[in-house]
């Protein structure tokens, strides 16, 4: 997905003067930390795989995994990018819920068997999801408050709109064809929802590996200052992410609506948290200037798997979290170890 | 003498009640090396950063060819040809050193595509790799993040940066602070091969042997004042020590 990374490969062959052996893992930790996540994914699917290769790969639990692993997948695209610059946004789950509620709403009122509704209500949860990113993005970037208090306060903010929205009580009203098309929708088998999410997270991760926008994100997390005097307008860019995180949040609410066929308003409050993990789990780190879309989007399916195949295996899902938690330690020590290996 | 370039007039900064700059003046000529040196907290960075648009100043005029301008931003200041390497270096440690050099001026790639804002890696991997060979800078991975070289490496960097930009004007904040004695020896010789080619540089060092050998002018900052201005050739060690210090006469000769 990257050039950066495959250009590294390529570095490694042709550079004469490539360091002795015992250095090779090392640089892979250093130069590619979404390496180290590859091998737990492996490592646990494939135990899984072991131990019930027929419940684990059954159609229905990969088609499960594959729903699950998508929705977590648009918020942890925009955390991708916010993470990059340094940032955190914990605003995304009251956001979906917020977007999803203002969606519902909107559409109720054109009334949910009109042609028009399922875009109305589309371009509304986009719209409201950008909107509040914009918001984010300028509390943080213009008056540089810290991007986790900007975004603590607006989390508590968007749920409170949306439960004095929607009165408190979750909704329907959301479209049949949404439902039939999106949430329920397969395609050769493929449910829709995975195959938005990919899409989404392709061209997400094309656009922050391969323009300038996205180089940018990585100058900005890395060195702000370094990033301003190369002319970037580093503000602007910052709103613009934040913005981004947004409509990721505002999409996951049109497409929760689409799957639930109602809002969900008390399912998301560790959305945020997850969707973060899925970024650190990626290889990202909390320092900024370092990630890919590629590592994020194995970050998302390692508690996905996990989920699943403990409860095949028969083990209480619990496990699931402490498992995550485990992994997830790790991945922040090894990002810790290449920052202070490499800090000469 | 030709006119300068470059020319600033009775720069003032202060930050809060700190005055880094007061009365401070500079002027570079086409073609030369011009050392700027102080004591520490002189006030060198500041003038620096304000020649190069990273910070506005208080009262004062810089000129460009005799013409007033402002440089609100660094941009401002490159557009007229001038470059820094800043004491910080100002380098994005997570990017390799062609993402840093063409950082904010990135070659996009060619159509529709670049268009959309897609950039043309290769050719700047390239580009860097040949001019970088061309200033002797010499990295054994050319694209590993500027955070895997040492301090002596990433300096030469900031200095490769700056010179490949560089059309006029290249101020250099201590650009050997890091170096060792063959390193410093290609800095210097790096130099003199900008000025020759009609790039002027603003050398500030603390090393008054590097100072002597390299400059054409030497201008001395204290207390963000300029005190003193000496030709190649009139100036020994000691009366620049005495100049920066303000411990002899020099201060009438301001
Ligand atoms: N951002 C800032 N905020 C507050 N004070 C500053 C700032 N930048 C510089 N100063 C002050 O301005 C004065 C001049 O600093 P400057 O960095 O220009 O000195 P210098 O001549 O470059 O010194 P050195 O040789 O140590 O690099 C110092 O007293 C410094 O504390
Ligand atoms: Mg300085």
């Amino acid at each position: 997905m990257s050039t950066i990374e495959s250009s590294k490969d390529n570095a490694e062959v042709n550079d004469p003067a490539a360091r002795p052996q015992p250095s090779l893992l090392r640089r892979l930790l250093v130069d590619r930390p979404e390496m180290m996540i590859i091998l737990a994914l492996v490592i646990i699917a494939g135990f899984f795989v072991a131990v019930r290769p027929d419940a684990f790969l059954s159609g229905i639990n990969i088609r499960n995994m594959s729903i699950e692993a998508g929705m977590m997948m648009f918020l942890a695209v925009g955390m991708t990018y916010v993470i990059i610059t340094a940032g955190i946004d914990l605003s995304v789950g009251s956001l979906l819920v917020l977007s999803g509620v203002c969606a519902v709403l909107v559409m109720r009122m054109i009334g949910i068997d009109h042609p028009a509704a399922p875009w109305v209500g589309l371009l509304v949860a986009l719209g409201c999801g950008t909107l509040w990113g914009l918001l984010n993005g300028f509390f943080v970037a213009v008056t540089r408050l810290s991007p986790l208090i900007v975004t603590l306060a607006s989390m508590g903010i968007a749920l409170g709109i949306a439960r004095l929205l929607s009165g408190g009580v979750d909704i329907t009203g959301v479209p049949r064809s949404v439902v039939n098309t999106i949430g329920i929708g397969r395609v050769m088998g493929i449910p829709v929802i995975f195959l938005i999410a990919t899409a989404f997270a392709v061209l997400a991760g094309v656009i922050l590996h391969r323009t300038r926008f996205g180089l940018h994100t990585f100058a900005i997390g890395s060195n702000p200052q370094a990033a301003e005097r190369a002319g970037i307008k580093v503000r602007r860019h910052l709103v613009m992410v934040y913005a981004i995180s947004g409509f990721c949040a505002g999409l996951a609410g049109y497409i929760t609506l689409s799957r639930f066929a109602s809002t969900t308003i008390a399912g998301h409050s560790m959305d945020n948290l997850r969707a973060i993990t899925a970024v650190v789990l990626g290889g990202a780190s909390l320092f900024g200037g370092v990630g890919t879309m590629f590592g994020t989007s194995v970050g998302v399916l390692i508690p996905v798997v996990l989920a699943s195949g403990l409860v095949i295996v028969g083990l209480p899902s619990f496990w699931q979290e402490v498992a995550v938690g485990i992994v997830l330690l790790a991945a922040v020590l090894v990002d810790q170890w290449r920052r202070s290996s490499r800090s000469r | 003498m030709a006119s300068p370039i470059l020319q600033a007039r009775d720069i003032h900064k202060s930050y809060g009640y700190i005055r880094s700059l007061q009365d401070a003046s500079l002027e570079v000529f086409p073609g030369e090396v011009v050392a700027l040196i102080g004591d520490n907290g002189a006030g060198k960075s500041t003038l620096t950063k304000a020649l190069s648009g990273v910070i506005r100043i208080d009262k004062g005029e810089i000129l460009v060819d005799g013409k007033p301008v402002t440089f609100a931003t660094p941009q401002d200041a490159r557009e007229h040809g001038i470059e820094t390497v800043y004491q910080d270096l100002a380098l994005a440690v997570d990017l390799n050193p062609a993402e840093n050099v063409y950082l904010g001026r990135e070659i996009p790639r060619p159509g529709f595509l670049g268009k959309l804002g897609f950039m043309d890696r290769k050719a700047m991997q390239r580009e860097t790799e040949r001019r970088f060979r061309d200033l002797g800078v010499n990295l054994k991975d050319m694209r590993s993040a500027v955070a895997n070289l040492s301090g002596g490496q990433r300096q030469g960097v900031a200095v490769a940066r700056a010179l490949i930009w560089a059309k006029r004007v290249v101020f250099m904040d201590e650009p050997t602070a890091a170096l060792g004695v063959a390193q410093t020896r290609n800095v210097l010789n790096l130099i003199r091969r900008v000025r020759d080619q009609g790039v002027s540089v603003v050398l500030i060092s603390h090393s008054m042997p590097d100072v002597l050998a390299v400059s054409d002018r030497i201008v001395v900052l204290r207390h963000g004042s300029t005190v003193a201005r000496f030709q190649k050739g009139d100036a020994k060690s000691d009366d620049l020590v005495a100049a920066m210090t303000g411990s002899l006469q020099m201060e009438g000769a301001a």
